[in-house]
């Protein structure tokens, strides 16, 4: 059966130059007035929107197929099974992981992550063991091992980073011991922008046997992600921010480490067979796969990955440089506004304050104008509390954003001065 | 949507520029923090009472214009009233904020406060303006654990 995805293919070509203003045309919501103004939507961080490929690929199996998996011997339970871990092999050749049952597909990042702690972190974490982490990470990337280490009476260790808000290489070496258990670390930092050498992270940490997750959220919907040139043990991402639906997510994980790892959630599905004495697991992926799965869910998160790759994730990389490049320039001159996040390897977001105007205030006047941004600590208060700021605005970006968006909120932004004088 | 020279009155950039009363009270016998988790934005309010009046009122925090002026503004406002009164005041002014107070306009025990009338049209603000109000409450209440605004 084909599926909507493939008849509804994005109009960028890998060949052509990047026509942006035909990318546009594939998402609906952009075509709309806010406040009277054109929208300029630069909240893309936060959550992306959903190209028609996305959208009638969910209406499609809702329309024809739906179904429960796995278990229905009717030929409709049949066709959504096979969607769905045909969007199972998406992800994997995506991510070009090895297998289909290293992909486990759950709610987000944050479950993924809560995943990882609690299965992993519960059976190989003790008493004096310690999780490392960086100072950049998400509430979601701290909480789920604050929590570990509670319980277990273990240490969270705080890799430092610079004031441009670089990781230190260097101290996060020095915290790696011979306790620690695992390292968790964010790809592409949500706040600032920053993109980690994960690479030496991991070279590093595999030198001492310790495993390493990264949490991908940012990154995956901006550069491509090799789970198997990184060599990382686990990796985390959101469908959401890579223009798929809420609510589905992927942890890749090593099959070794997964095998060994006890079920994080149980009930239906995960089981391979249940008496009131003993219960036997599933396999891979579906030990890890409790309950009936967000399926339409799947199917929108494979669709919006095909999109993705039919653009070609080097061109929108190269895209949201330029676009990057172009903000910066833009911003950098602004009376009274300070960029948060210098990084040299930086990608595809902009958080900055300005003085004497809080970023809420800030966020309300752009609002009027059509623009819309995010004002807050991003989840990050620790890194907040890093660069002596309460909050930052922040402009991130996706494949779909203009120069003439960025000229907007460049004028947004002196309607700012305008206001508060 | 209201415009912006309703939200940002000119007397409310002032108070958000210059606050009064910002500042800590070491001999304040009431005192609660409020926090707005989505935000960030945190507030203490310090209250002394003298005969069962408000005789001294200030506060300390970081938070956007909106919720630095009414700070401000509500310090000002409430020196020399009852806890009675100051409980009615506020409820006079989460009624403009949340625009239950209908066409009459703003009530005259609010004075100065009737500057806050935009920020009904602007919703997402609402908890902006009425984050130190529910602090004061707390400490009028000598309830000791933060308020929230969630």
């Amino acid at each position: 059966m084909r599926s909507a995805g493939d008849l509804l293919a994005p109009s960028g070509r890998k060949t052509a130059p990047y026509d942006v203003e035909r990318l546009r045309q594939d998402f609906p919501i952009l075509h709309q007035q806010v406040h009277g103004r054109p929208l300029v939507y630069l909240d893309n961080a936060a959550t992306s929107q959903k190209p028609l490929a996305v959208l009638s690929a969910m209406q499609s199996y809702y329309s024809h197929d739906n179904s429960n998996i796995h278990r229905g011997v009717h030929e409709l339970s049949g066709r959504a099974s096979r969607s769905h871990e045909e969007a199972r092999s998406k992800v994997r050749r995506f991510l070009n992981a090895g297998e289909d049952r290293e992909i486990l597909f759950l709610r987000g990042t944050t479950e993924a992550i809560n995943l990882v702690a609690s299965s992993y972190g519960r059976s190989r974490v003790g008493a004096g063991d310690e999780v490392l982490i960086t100072a950049m990470e998400h509430h979601s990337n701290i909480v789920p091992w604050q929590i570990l280490c509670e319980e277990k009476g273990a240490r969270l260790k705080v890799a430092p980073i610079n004031d441009r808000g670089e990781l230190l290489l260097d101290e996060f070496e020095k915290l790696l011991s011979p306790r620690t258990r695992i390292v968790s670390v964010v790809h592409l930092s949500n706040a600032l922008g920053t993109l980690n050498p994960v690479r030496e992270v991991i070279r590093m940490a595999r030198a001492r046997g310790v495993p390493v997750l990264l949490d991908g959220a940012q990154a995956a919907a901006h550069l491509k992600v090799d789970v198997r040139e990184l060599d990382c043990d686990f990796y985390a991402f959101s469908g959401h921010k890579l223009y798929g639906p809420t609510g589905i997510g992927v942890l890749y994980g090593k099959a070794a480490l997964l095998e060994a790892m006890p079920p994080f959630q149980s009930g239906g599905d995960m089981i391979s067979s249940v008496t009131f004495e003993k219960t036997l697991y599933n396999r891979l992926p579906f030990k890890f796969e409790a309950g009936t799965p967000n399926i339409a869910g799947a199917i929108g998160l494979g669709a919006a990955l095909d999109y993705v790759e039919a653009v070609g994730l080097d061109a929108i990389a190269a895209h949201e440089k330029e676009l990057l490049d172009y903000a910066t320039e833009a911003l950098s001159g602004m009376r009274g506004l300070r960029i948060i996040g210098t990084a040299r390897e930086k990608v595809g977001l902009l958080s900055f304050v300005i003085e004497g105007v809080h970023p809420h205030d800030v966020g309300t006047i752009l609002d009027q104008e059509g623009i819309a941004i995010r004002a807050g600590h991003h989840c990050t208060q620790p890194l907040m509390e890093r660069f002596g700021v309460p909050a930052t605005a922040r402009a991130s970006l996706g494949l779909y954003n203009t120069r003439e968006e960025i000229d907007a909120l460049a004028a947004g932004i002196r309607k700012v001065h305008e206001v508060f004088g | 949507m209201g415009d912006l020279r309703d939200l940002y009155q000119e007397v409310i950039l002032d108070h958000s520029k210059k606050p009064r009363n910002f500042r800590r009270m070491e001999a304040a016998d009431r005192t609660a923090e409020g926090f707005n988790p989505l935000c960030g934005d945190r507030v203490t309010v310090f209250v002394t009472l003298e005969g069962g009046k408000v005789k001294d009122i200030s506060f300390q925090g970081s938070g956007c214009a909106i919720s630095t002026a009414s700070a401000s503004m509500m310090t000002e406002r409430l020196k020399g009233k009852t806890p009675e009164e100051a409980e009615k005041i506020f409820e006079r002014f989460h009624d403009l904020v949340t625009g239950k107070g209908g066409a009459a306009g703003a009530a005259p025990e609010l004075g100065k406060l009737a500057a806050f009338s935009g920020v009904c049209e602007f919703p997402i603000r609402v908890k902006c303006a009425t984050l130190v109000w529910h602090a004061l409450r707390a400490a009028l209440e000598g309830l000791r654990q933060p308020v929230s605004t969630e």
